[in-house]
């Protein structure tokens, strides 16, 4: 064959992956015929595919896990997968944060800061309509963002709007006014609790009423919701189908076996321990991104023993966390540094040194501590994040390795995170992450946090956290942060074995799929952004 | 008054004590587990703000005897309430569930109960022989796999492979009967599989016991052919126990499919009220318990009246 011969057909069949006739693995399998290499194929398909354009119109089926009969459709209450991706389909937010970690304005235009980051000015776009046809105002936004902050708000976002002090509407602008500087306020104002509704959803929290591309059709919580398009979208670059279905399967082998046999086009979670069988399987591909989600270990430091930072870096050298991403997560993650932050995130220091398993040092330090040989009890469940169980058996061995008594206790999963997490000195838990830094270092490890489930009160500690977060030199900033981040991995009760990738299952008929680090499907966006194909 | 009727009306009148009981039980249940419906549903990401503010709105600050009596007389007066969790009306989303669940249960008993006593009749004819031992066989085996990996097989095999029903049964208005049995038959078949072997060995054993007796032999030696001395001298002395273990495996499914709707996403009783009992929501929890111990108490109050119609010594007592 000749490289002439080899063009036109490689041309000939990216014009028919473009239309949407052969699938991407038929696609890839015969161009890897004409020699051409996996990676190569891959980015010719991806081409072929977009230069094509979106495809208009179809139905897509998302098969999601983690929803219960017991689902709200209101904004403030969602905390599980199923409503955090129920809630993208109807209703938005002032700003996104995108697959590179940058702002995206939605339905703010454009947002500035006072020079001392005190004050925010976001202003509103003109010409969007709720799906009740009732324009969007400056005055909804403050509404919604007084239902999420009042005395008597119930909502999951409350932790994050502590710090604003006042709210104010000038024209389309919605001003909101803080106690101290905050120079990553419009990330906080991405949280997908904060979707706007109208009059802030006083009226009817649950109505399903926003902006978004696509309006709710029917609801039945734990079972499925239907979605049809919003005619009257403002963003013409998004939602391409017509109607969206989210079923709530929460059983992984159904939820595989919907995707298999073509009942959904797209699942969440998918067990890394079956994962590379199932991208073997035809008609879908497993996409797996690195996120800022992940597996912990945490011991109270205010609590006998582990008030003593040598027992507690004797158990963090006594973990062997490479070994740990292999079994636990197959691979589909990265291994953590005892800090609850990785390369995801802005500013972060890559030069901060990997901490290694090392029995030696863990039992140097254990002999230090002196503690009294008494076990140390290590509580886990289930439900505290998948495979939490196994992983904690890894642990137990390496410790025992290392002479540390360490005991696993299980713990019913009903009830884990009344009874357990943030109330036991010493159990396993998981962090969805955060969009950047601060929120993550304010949410869990300040002095007054109420989520501070290692109990890690530093003044020295929380006065680095307040300065970095009123600089607004980039810098110096992440100077900050790099010693903040070096407090938590060598005094803080954190051990953080992994980072877990978001893994998810995509049929091939779906097309416009982007890797997006901040949140599962796509950050919830996947039903906007991309398109089905025959 | 008949002494059928006073049976009747007594069997009722203690199945409403019964019911009364058993939500005494339940709401003491869901009192003793830890933690609370505003805990449940802010989950991880409770501040104690929020959590005061939403156990207020639930009025959870009230004591649990006030609450009990106040679900109480709501239900009395046909009043269920709202759910404490989404604040959707329990009597229409319970009363969707439950047809969903009694559409199941049908269909899987249209088919499993004539069905387990054809085969326990086909069993006794044959008794000992290569039929009797092959359905035994078979529908022990059924029985003794888990009903999970049954519905597994079932979907990896017929939904996966070979693309003839859907791996996941859920159902909703807009479908059409067809469409609806379409999508609830691999659930059927997994049910009806598990119930099928409890019910025909009952036909089987009980009907083997009349075989005993002398007036089989009477009919016997009249000349009637085998099939016929089983099916109509043998099987009616034999309804008693026979409706009894029916009952039993109509309350199973009825009320202890969670699995199966797990496993094929069905949207019946048995996922709805796990969910809200690892929420804490209570009035929905004594909702569901109130309909599955009113199915159980109504199902075996049944069996007993059909025991005693079918004994004409109990039907005529002296």
């Amino acid at each position: 064959m000749t490289g002439k011969i080899d063009q036109n057909h490689i041309d000939y069949l990216k014009v028919r992956a473009g239309m949407g006739r052969i699938s991407r693995r038929e696609f890839m399998g015969r161009m890897g015929a004409l020699g051409v290499s996996a990676a190569m194929a891959g980015t010719f398909y991806a081409q072929a595919v977009h230069a094509a354009g979106p495809v208009k119109g179809g139905m897509m089926r998302m098969g999601v896990s983690g929803g219960e009969s017991t689902n709200s459709l209101d904004p403030a209450l969602a905390a599980s997968p199923v409503p955090y991706n129920v809630l993208n389909q109807f209703g938005e937010t002032l700003i996104n944060v995108d697959e590179n970690g940058e702002l995206e304005m939605r339905l703010a235009e454009s947002v500035e800061a006072s020079a001392d980051a005190k004050t925010w000015m976001f202003k509103i776009r003109s010409g969007v309509e709720f799906h009740n046809g009732k324009p969007l105002t400056a005055e909804d936004v403050m509404r919604t963002m007084e239902r999420h902050s009042n005395e008597d708000s119930k909502s999951g976002a409350l932790g994050i709007m502590r710090g604003i002090t006042s709210m104010k509407v000038e024209g389309d602008m919605f001003i909101v006014g803080l106690d101290t500087a905050n120079a990553d306020l419009p990330f906080l104002m991405g949280d997908y609790h904060l979707m706007i509704q109208p009059d802030g959803g006083f009226d009817n929290p649950a109505a399903g009423i926003g902006t978004g591309p696509y309006m709710v059709e029917a609801e039945e919580p734990g079972v499925r919701y239907m979605f049809k398009k919003n005619p009257n979208y403002w963003d013409s670059s998004r939602g391409h189908v017509d109607e969206v279905e989210i079923l709530s399967i929460n059983d992984t082998t159904a939820r595989m076996g919907a995707l298999q046999s073509g009942q959904v086009h797209l699942v969440n979670r998918v067990d890394p321990k079956v994962a590379a069988l199932l991208d073997r399987a035809p008609g879908l591909s497993v996409k797996n991104v690195g996120g800022p989600g992940h597996y912990v270990f945490i011991m109270h430091c205010d609590t006998e023993p582990f008030l003593n930072n040598d027992l507690r870096l004797a158990l963090k050298y006594a973990i062997d966390r490479e070994d740990l991403v292999d079994k636990v997560l197959r691979g589909y993650g990265s291994v953590g540094n005892d800090m609850p932050v990785n390369a995801s995130y802005p500013l972060f220091d890559a030069s901060i040194p990997q901490r290694e398993y090392d029995p030696e040092k863990a039992a140097e330090h254990y002999a230090k501590s002196g503690h009294d040989g008494s076990p140390i009890i290590l509580r886990v469940s289930d439900v505290a994040f998948p495979g939490a169980v196994e992983a904690a058996q890894l642990f137990q061995q390496t410790a025992n390795a290392a002479g540390i008594p360490l005991e696993l206790k299980r713990e019913p999963g009903d009830g884990y995170w009344s009874e357990v997490w943030n109330v036991q000195p010493f159990c396993a838990s998981y962090w969805g992450g955060r969009p950047v830094q601060d929120q993550m270092y304010s949410t869990a490890y300040l002095s007054s946090a109420d989520w501070n489930d290692t109990r890690f009160k530093r003044e020295d500690f929380d006065a680095l956290l307040l300065q970095a977060r009123g600089e607004l030199d980039a810098d110096k900033r992440k100077a900050l942060y790099s010693e903040m981040g070096m407090m938590v991995r060598d005094e803080g009760g954190l051990i953080c074995p992994m980072f877990n990738d978001f893994v998810e299952g995509v049929s091939d008929k779906v097309q416009g799929w982007v890797a997006d680090p901040t949140g599962e499907l796509m950050s919830g966006t996947a039903t906007h952004k991309c398109w089905l194909t025959a | 008054m008949h002494p059928i009727l006073i049976l009747v009306s007594q069997r009722v009148a203690l199945g409403l004590f019964l019911l009364l009981a058993a939500s005494v039980l339940i709401f003491a249940g869901t009192m003793i587990l830890p933690g609370d419906v505003a805990q449940s549903i802010l989950g991880q990401s409770a501040t104690p703000e929020a959590l005061a503010n939403l156990r207020a709105e639930l009025g959870l600050n009230d004591p649990p005897v006030t609450r009990y009596f106040n679900w109480l007389f709501g239900a009395l007066q046909g009043d269920l309430g709202t759910a404490l969790t989404n604040g959707q009306d329990i009597a229409s989303s319970l009363g969707r569930r439950l047809g969903n669940t009694m559409f199941l249960a049908f269909w899987a008993a249209v088919i499993a109960v004539p069905l387990a006593i054809f085969l326990g009749l086909l069993a006794v004819r044959y008794r000992n022989r290569w039929p009797d031992k092959l359905i035994s066989g078979v529908t022990l085996a059924s029985i003794s796999i888990p009903e999970f990996l049954i519905g597994y097989l079932l979907v990896y095999f017929v939904a996966v492979k070979l693309g003839w029903f859907s791996s996941v049964s859920m159902i909703n208005d807009s479908m059409s009967l067809g469409e609806k049995l379409s999508a609830i038959a691999l659930p059927v078949g997994v049910l009806v599989l598990v119930v099928l072997a409890h019910m025909m060995r009952m036909t089987r054993a009980a009907i083997l016991n009349v075989m005993q007796s002398a007036y089989i032999e009477t009919a016997e030696l009249k000349g009637l052919s085998g099939f016929n001395v089983i099916f109509r001298h043998a099987f009616p002395n034999a309804i008693a126990p026979i409706v009894n273990v029916v009952m039993l495996n109509l309350a199973y499914l009825v009320v202890g499919v969670v699995v199966v709707e797990v496993v094929f996403v069905y949207p019946g009783m048995g996922q709805y009220l796990v969910d809200h009992v690892s929420k804490r929501d209570v009035p929905v929890v004594q909702a569901c318990g109130l309909v599955f111990a009113a199915v159980y108490i109504g199902l075996n109050m049944v069996a007993d009246i059909v025991a005693i119609l079918s004994n004409p010594r109990l039907r005529h007592p002296k």
